[in-house]
């Protein structure tokens, strides 16, 4: 376990850090970002979870089986999302312009931010960002996890 | 020797890519095409995307309209690696601490 002040900035930070992640990934279809980015932030803050309380102390929180089961879940619906257009093609936008959830029109030209828009985007971008930030995470913690037993000088 | 073979190699790699970027008419290229940097050659492909990416996946975001729609198997590919990477640390790791045990 690292020092007082490192928790204290960790505590302060994790929060930020997920609502950072969180807003990269709904916002996807907006700006710049997406899931893989976003799932790559919300994965920054597992290992700084990770690093400033030590691993022995977070591993009964953060669960490997439940990050692998987290990455399994993105893939799937990923997956899912893109047979759902089949009709047409693989990755076939069946959503886009459809009047349903995210299925709004978009007006040609400047970006006014609507949410409500893009179709299967904002669905695959979530899955990706559940299933990279399951991925990343599951790396993190496999290493703290089989390192410190392999060199005792680690974490 | 070892070094000496990897930087003639390397050597020669470069000067071909050189002779290609000034040299674009032996290889089919005009030198209308502008093979150079900052000007890369004109295709439909983009243009399409600029023009019909807002109507066709209601995004503003061409960047993701192209990376989650034209060309989403791409994006299964690249998350299939992923997933394939946390196997690989897994199985790594593993044989790692049975083999310091």
């Amino acid at each position: 376990m690292m020092s007082k002040i490192v928790r204290t900035q960790a505590n302060f930070l994790y929060p930020l850090i997920m609502i950072f992640g969180f807003y990269i990934i709904a916002h996807g279809h907006l700006t710049p970002g997406g899931g893989f980015q976003g799932g790559a932030v919300i994965a920054t803050g597992v290992a700084l979870i990770a690093v400033a309380y030590s691993y022995k102390n977070v591993k009964a929180w953060i669960k490997k089986t439940h990050l692998t089961g987290a990455e399994a879940i993105g893939l799937l619906t990923f997956i899912i999302t893109a047979l759902f257009g089949l009709s047409s093609s693989f990755f076939y936008n069946w959503l886009a312009n459809s009047g349903l959830i995210f299925g709004d029109k978009v007006p040609y030209g400047v970006n006014p931010g609507y949410l409500n828009t893009a179709g299967t985007l904002p669905i695959m971008n979530f899955a990706v960002g559940i299933e990279v930030l399951g991925g990343l995470g599951v790396i993190i913690m496999y290493y703290l996890h089989y390192l410190k037993e392999v060199s005792r000088d680690a974490v | 020797m070892r070094k000496l073979l990897l930087c003639l190699a390397l050597l020669i790699v470069l000067a071909s890519l050189l002779y290609v970027s000034i040299n674009p008419e032996d290889f089919g290229y005009s030198r209308d095409d502008h093979l150079i940097f900052g000007k890369p050659r004109y295709t439909d492909m983009d243009d399409y995307f600029i023009h019909n990416g807002q109507n066709q996946t209601a995004a503003n975001n061409i960047v993701t309209s192209i990376v989650f729609d034209y060309r989403g198997f791409d994006t299964l590919g690249e998350a299939s690696v992923l997933f394939t990477a946390v196997l690989a640390v897994g199985m790594v790791l593993r044989a790692l601490r049975r083999g310091a045990k």
